[in-house]
């Protein structure tokens, strides 16, 4: 934790803001897009998570989520494991996402590298799948840093995000990407 | 037979071999891959590589794309429809890209005390200098197309097999290098399992410090 946040998070927002205030170099964009959408996700990844004694860890602290989700996928664990087989089906670096879509449709996607999700989609949660998210722990058994991570998921800030309008967060900088 | 040609040639003996029994004519027992040896220890890269890195590159990393290749093969065999078959390419593409990259990546290493660092000599010397001025200013430029990769991927010296030409090109994730078009002569893997446990988010250094085991006698034979 310590690491991502204050190595790898600092990171993409220090080159975001090196590649906002010189633009000179003949990729800026790709660089504003990668960092800017690195500093998104992070930012989105850290509220996603709490200590797993706390209230918001429980699933019953999103009731109208808990709903939605037993009516996409039928119940919450196979919701778990479509979810848990789409983030171990990753290739390379990326994130998997539980989205709400235009439209109010729950689904779970998958961005690559640090994309973000986009088209009016809601990120509700989003599980970081690059190596450094658990390599020190887990080394290859990613696997076990799926199935643990289900332990430490704040549902509440999920159901936040589900019934508020996040459309508007980092919207500047969204449009920049 | 570098590894090169081999892993080339089992790629090629494989799509003829599902071709064959797309055909319905033939049930050959289809030999599976495996994991190459490694030409020296685990700890024989030390300090620059550690020994637990790659232990876990070798028997975790390396065999899962081993397994991943062997096991999309198996299904691309028994499926039935184009459209099954169609849905296992990336999986192939994956896995068979992983096997390929690490097997020309463990033959690019070799201990410090033996030939790891040595410059490279003869026409590939001469080569790099044409292309770059000098072989520390080749690192130099390979090292920031490695640093600017934006995720998974790998960074190549590579020769241009029509015009002879070197350069430095990087491939996301596990995407193999386009054989027909070049011939890899050094690859470095920048994924973050090949220096996490050692150089975490510092991957710098970890470029900087892999020159000192990059075998350069295993490019000149790749570049010959
Ligand atoms: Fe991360
Ligand atoms: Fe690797």
């Amino acid at each position: 934790m310590e690491l991502h946040h204050s190595k790898h998070h600092a990171a993409y927002v220090a080159n975001l803001n090196k590649a906002i205030s010189s633009p000179t170099s003949a990729n800026t964009q790709s660089l504003i897009h990668f960092n800017g959408g690195g500093h998104i996700n992070h930012s989105i990844f850290w509220n996603n998570l709490t200590p797993a004694s706390s209230p918001e860890a429980a699933k019953s602290a999103a009731p109208t989520l808990m709903q939605a989700i037993e009516k996409k996928f039928g119940s919450f664990e196979d919701f778990q494991a479509k979810f848990g087989a789409m983030l171990l089906g990753i290739q390379g670096s990326g994130w998997g996402w539980l989205v709400l879509k235009q439209g109010a449709e729950l689904d779970i996607v998958t961005t690559r590298d640090q994309d973000i999700i986009t088209d009016g989609a809601t990120a509700l949660i989003g599980v970081d799948m690059w190596e450094h998210a658990y390599y020190l722990q887990y080394l290859n058994g990613k696997a076990a840093y799926v199935e643990n991570i289900w332990n430490i998921i704040n549902w509440k800030y999920a159901e936040t995000r589900l019934k508020g309008d996040v459309q508007g967060e980092f919207k500047e900088l969204k449009a920049m990407l | 037979m570098s590894v090169a040609t081999s892993a080339r040639s089992m790629l090629v003996r494989a799509s003829r071999a599902s071709s064959i029994r797309s055909l319905g004519s033939l049930t050959a027992v289809r030999s599976k891959y495996t994991l190459p040896d490694l030409p020296y220890d685990y700890g024989a890269l030390e300090p620059h590589i550690s020994g637990q890195i790659m232990e876990v590159h070798y028997t975790k990393h390396h065999q899962t794309y081993v397994n991943g290749i062997n096991d999309a093969q198996e299904k691309f065999a028994a499926a039935s429809t184009p459209a099954e078959k169609v849905a296992l390419t990336s999986l192939i593409k994956f896995h068979g890209g992983g096997h390929v990259n690490h097997s020309l990546f463990w033959e690019n290493l070799s201990p410090a005390n033996k030939d790891g660092g040595d410059p490279p000599s003869g026409a590939l010397a001469t080569a790099i200098n044409d292309s770059w001025g000098s072989l520390d200013n080749f690192k130099g430029k390979m090292n920031t197309a490695l640093a600017g990769i934006q995720g998974s991927g790998w960074g190549w010296l590579v020769k241009d097999n029509t015009t002879g030409k070197l350069s430095i090109i990087t491939m996301p994730n596990q995407d193999p290098v386009n054989t027909t078009q070049f011939t890899p002569l050094v690859g470095i893997d920048a994924w973050e399992h090949a220096y996490y446990l050692q150089y975490k988010n510092v991957k710098a250094d970890y470029f900087k410090a892999i020159w000192n085991v990059i075998n350069w006698k295993t490019a000149e034979k790749r570049f010959s």
